[in-house]
């Protein structure tokens, strides 16, 4: 999907005098279907901001999803709609399946091919996951939950060219479907490819290069 | 059933052996002949004082005394829990929860044990309570001090996998489940280690010294039986009061993990 700027969208995130000690204030609309390219430098804040639209760290100021007001949704619930997926991901089991519930591990299993994993991965340990497997893996686990909202910091990282182009297309069905993306990228030309919209966090504001 | 008193000249005949120590120390140069006499100075002094003390509280027979006596130990254990683990909760958070943990099992466990178990008149009657509560709190201060050490130790180096399952809208309850299964377990391990090791590798400490007064073995074991179910249930029943305490302060009403009301000791 090429996003064509400025094409009115049905608002779905409200973003109004976020803060926290470290970051901050931010201020953003985004509307459905649309991907947001975050770029600056490290230590700028990137991954503060996402952090911080999915709740995990304590601030002021108001997010709307849909026109709700966070605090009037449990947190649990608004990180299951507003997904936060780190450049580092976490894992708590030993063994990869029971990352994922048990229910959609035939989507996982399909999703996984489609990103070109191996199925057996999701059989084995965690330890035995390269970093670009368990990048993607990570990202199967929050499209599982089929959020409205995607925070993607870094998503292909430690990906090849291939690979990171599977992923981008498997974001555009996203996309396509309706799901806000927020995307940290330190590439120029993915930015280009997949984001409507380039903002910059520069000395820990957001700022329109 | 009359114990045999010690005179000075018996106790001067052990100290003998710490002067052994002490040459061995000088002779090897291992440099801590000066650290064994100041140990063993301070040890003397210490269970002196505590046994005139104690003769003092006995002879009051004052459930006041008494239980200001058990309030001193307790606050004196608190503070040794909150001092172990490398990590600090802000706002005095490790004091606050060692000397509840402590509190709570302590005086718990020490008033099931005499109201029901041991039974003495009337039951809180210092010659029971005082040692009881004394030997409660060592074995309470070693289960809440690894509970709370393991609590805030794992939880940094878990920070990822804990955050990861609520990015993804798992309850903090949830998220922290495996956190507190491992403390606990930690926590509780001395106590099913003591239990099995108990009479065939150590004779615990209680019994030794019953039988060393005159007491029947049989019945010295008896009661070693009942104390070491009180230990247990002290023990299990403080870890768990560390590990909810701390978690309830690791997160906050968004249940976020709050990392930052962390801070490593000395800073």
């Amino acid at each position: 999907m090429t996003a064509a700027a400025g094409t009115p969208r049905p608002e779905r995130l409200r973003i109004s005098a976020l803060s926290s000690a470290l970051v901050g204030p931010f201020d953003l609309v985004a509307g459905r279907g649309e991907c947001i390219a975050i770029t600056g430098a490290s230590g700028s804040g990137k991954s503060l901001f996402l952090r911080l639209i999915a709740d995990l760290d304590p601030g002021t100021g108001e997010v709307f999803l849909e026109g709700t007001p966070r605090r009037h949704i449990p947190a649990p619930a608004w990180r299951r709609q507003v997904v936060y997926c780190p450049a580092e991901s976490g894992w708590w089991d030993e063994r990869v399946a029971h990352h994922f519930p048990s229910a959609a591990l035939g989507f996982v299993r399909a999703q996984a091919e489609r990103l070109a994993l191996d199925p057996t991965l999701l059989d084995g340990p965690v330890l035995r996951l390269s970093s670009g497997e368990r990048q993607r893996l990570a990202l199967i686990r929050a499209l599982a939950l089929d959020p409205l909202v995607l925070l993607l910091d870094e998503p292909t990282g430690a990906l090849d060219a291939d690979s990171t182009a599977l992923v981008e297309a498997e974001l555009q069905v996203r996309l396509q479907a309706g799901t806000l993306i927020l995307m940290v990228t330190h590439s120029e030309a993915q930015a280009q490819r997949m984001a409507g919209r380039h903002l910059r966090v520069a000395q820990r504001r957001l700022v329109t290069p | 059933m009359t114990p045999i008193l010690l005179t000075p000249f018996d106790i001067a005949a052990s100290a003998v052996l710490l002067v052994f120590d002490g040459v061995l120390s000088l002779a090897l140069r291992l440099d801590l002949h000066w650290r064994l006499a100041i140990a063993g100075a301070r040890m003397v002094v210490q269970l002196v004082l505590v046994g005139f003390i104690l003769r003092v509280v006995f002879a009051l027979g004052s459930p006041v005394t008494t239980l200001a006596v058990i309030l001193v130990m307790i606050a004196i254990a608190g503070r040794e829990v909150a001092a172990r683990p490398e990590q600090r909760l802000r706002r005095f958070g490790n004091y606050a929860i060692g000397a509840t943990s402590v509190a709570v099992a302590t005086l718990l466990t020490a008033v099931i044990a005499l109201t029901t178990a041991i039974r003495p008149h009337p039951w809180y009657d210092a010659h029971y309570a005082v040692p009881l509560a004394g030997i409660m709190l060592g074995n309470i201060l070693n289960a809440a001090s690894l509970a709370l050490d393991s609590m805030l130790g794992c939880v940094v180096q878990e920070k990822a996998a804990i955050e990861a399952q609520l990015m993804l809208g798992a309850s903090f309850r949830h998220a922290v489940h495996g956190l507190i299964r491992t403390s606990l377990r930690r926590a509780l391990l001395p106590i099913v280690n003591q239990m099995s090791a108990a009479g065939i590798i150590t004779l615990p400490g209680i019994m030794t010294g019953q039988i060393l007064a005159g007491m029947d073995p049989l019945e010295a074991a008896k009661y070693q039986v009942v104390l070491m179910f009180l230990l247990s249930g002290g023990g299990g029943l403080a870890a768990v009061v560390v590990v909810y305490l701390a978690a309830v302060r690791l997160t906050d009403d968004r249940q976020r993990l709050r990392l930052d009301r962390l801070h490593a000791k000395g800073t």
